[in-house]
């Protein structure tokens, strides 16, 4: 395996470009690393990306949105409290993967890329419309973040193409987000069912809405049917039923060690709502 | 296959070594540098016996490659104690019997080192969920919270 720490993303496709065999991106290396160890990956060309300027910054942009950069850790973004405060359900996405080990190096770009359909990291951007910038052989493109994962370990990425970054949209007045997990314990496991409700609200109305579920299906599931349950109302109890059984309709879900079929569909309808309270009670601030 | 050349501190002396891309810093503390104290557990970053600091972050060296260490400050166990005189925490350890086969002592105590660091004042539960991805198949957590908490009550009540 060779070893390569580029300057610029240009100098990062271009070795990606012309490797050969198998080339794998390096970030946090929370996920690379295990894969390259236990041999279910064997990279001839690995290019860590972390030496590249700018890539490990949290950055406002000019319209009041945010820009991740590829390494950011998640520690780094829990402690960012003008994020927390704008988009609380992305950061505790992410805060929830691993321990306070996993959490100086996880990234949210690595969480995406890795492609796990119970990525914790990833319902929260779906449900904020985070964009992500794709930097590859024939320039950049921004891409949606949930057309970015295609199955479980494979992404829309190019040969060749890496995320620079993430970006989020501005926050703007009366908004709230959220996301829940479902695991069989405390800390330190992977979601059995993740949700993540993204609301704006006018007065006491919710006027816009995104409901975005996680581990029960091959990608990461929008369900726009569920959101629109929501517009127009102020989340009573009987909406909130019908965004559960929404939820729990649109599930796709396989039964594994973690969870049955059955289960991990009543328990998505289960954390939709609650998530869309949280989501409410935060828009309001 | 080429090795590449590190330029390194560690616990504040600096080091040079060589190291093939496949090697993880863990490979590199123990093999390369001598430096056994580190532990290496589970190899997935799950258990958290490889716990170091890099850059006054806390990480599993498993999960990290010796050619990224270019240019850092790396923190192991063997930087705890000022020569023959042990840290609080390694006095607290052995006072509340917070350990008994030791394999993960030297990764927890990096780990809470790093945390009284950060939080002087940590709660219970600051102290549990820090310590989360640090396994102990034997004493059943109770001693070491308790030194843990133990410890940061005497530095403060020293400062």
């Amino acid at each position: 395996m060779r070893y390569h720490r580029p300057e610029t993303f240009e100098e990062a496709v271009r070795l990606a470009a012309g490797a050969p065999g198998v080339t794998r991106f390096l970030l946090g290396g929370t996920d690379v690393l295990v894969q390259l160890r236990s041999g279910m990956v064997t990279p001839d060309v690995m290019i860590d990306l972390k030496g590249i300027p700018g890539i490990s910054k949290v950055m406002r942009t000019e319209d009041g949105g945010w820009c991740i950069g590829a390494a950011v850790p998640g520690s780094k973004l829990g402690a960012n409290a003008d994020l927390v405060a704008d988009w609380p359900g992305v950061v505790e996405g992410i805060e929830l993967v691993g321990s306070t080990q996993i959490q100086s190096r996880a990234t949210l770009t690595g969480n995406l890329c890795n492609a796990s359909p119970a990525a914790d990291g990833v319902p929260g951007l779906v449900a904020a419309s985070a964009t992500a910038t794709v930097v590859g052989p024939h320039g950049s493109r921004i891409a949606r973040v949930e057309d970015i994962p295609t199955g479980p370990g494979s992404t829309s990425l190019e040969p060749g193409e890496v995320i620079s970054g993430i970006n989020l949209p501005r926050r703007g007045e009366n908004g709230g987000d959220a996301y829940l997990r479902f695991i069989p314990r405390s800390e330190m496991d992977i979601a059995v069912v993740g949700c993540a409700v993204n609301l704006r609200l006018d007065g006491d109305a919710v006027v816009e809405a995104r409901v975005v579920l996680g581990a029960v299906a091959p990608t990461v599931l929008v369900l726009p049917d569920a959101a629109e349950l929501l517009v127009g109302t102020a989340l009573g109890e009987g909406e909130l039923e019908k965004l559960a059984a929404a939820a729990s309709a649109a599930c796709k879900p396989i039964s594994d060690k973690r969870g049955t079929i059955e289960f991990r569909t009543e328990v998505a309808g289960v954390l939709a709502k609650r998530a869309a309270k949280i989501a409410y009670s935060r828009a309001k601030g | 296959m080429s090795r590449i050349h590190v330029t390194a501190r560690v616990n504040g002396d600096k080091v040079e070594f060589l190291c093939d891309p496949r090697e993880t810093l863990l490979d590199v503390l123990r093999d390369n540098l001598g430096l056994t104290g580190t532990k290496e557990g589970c190899g997935t970053g799950d258990c958290g016996a490889c716990s170091v600091t890099v850059d006054g972050r806390l990480i599993c060296s498993c999960l990290m490659l010796g050619a990224e260490a270019e240019g850092k400050e790396i923190g192991t166990v063997e930087g705890i104690a000022n020569g023959e005189e042990l840290h609080p925490l390694q006095v607290k350890f052995i006072e509340h019997a917070a350990l008994q086969c030791g394999i993960c002592t030297p990764g927890i105590l990096v780990a809470a080192k790093n945390l009284l660091e950060h939080n002087p004042a940590p709660s219970e539960t600051e102290v549990r969920y820090w310590l989360a991805g640090n396994l102990c198949r034997c004493t059943g957590y109770d001693k070491i919270i308790r030194a843990v908490l133990d410890t940061a009550a005497e530095i403060r009540a020293a400062n």
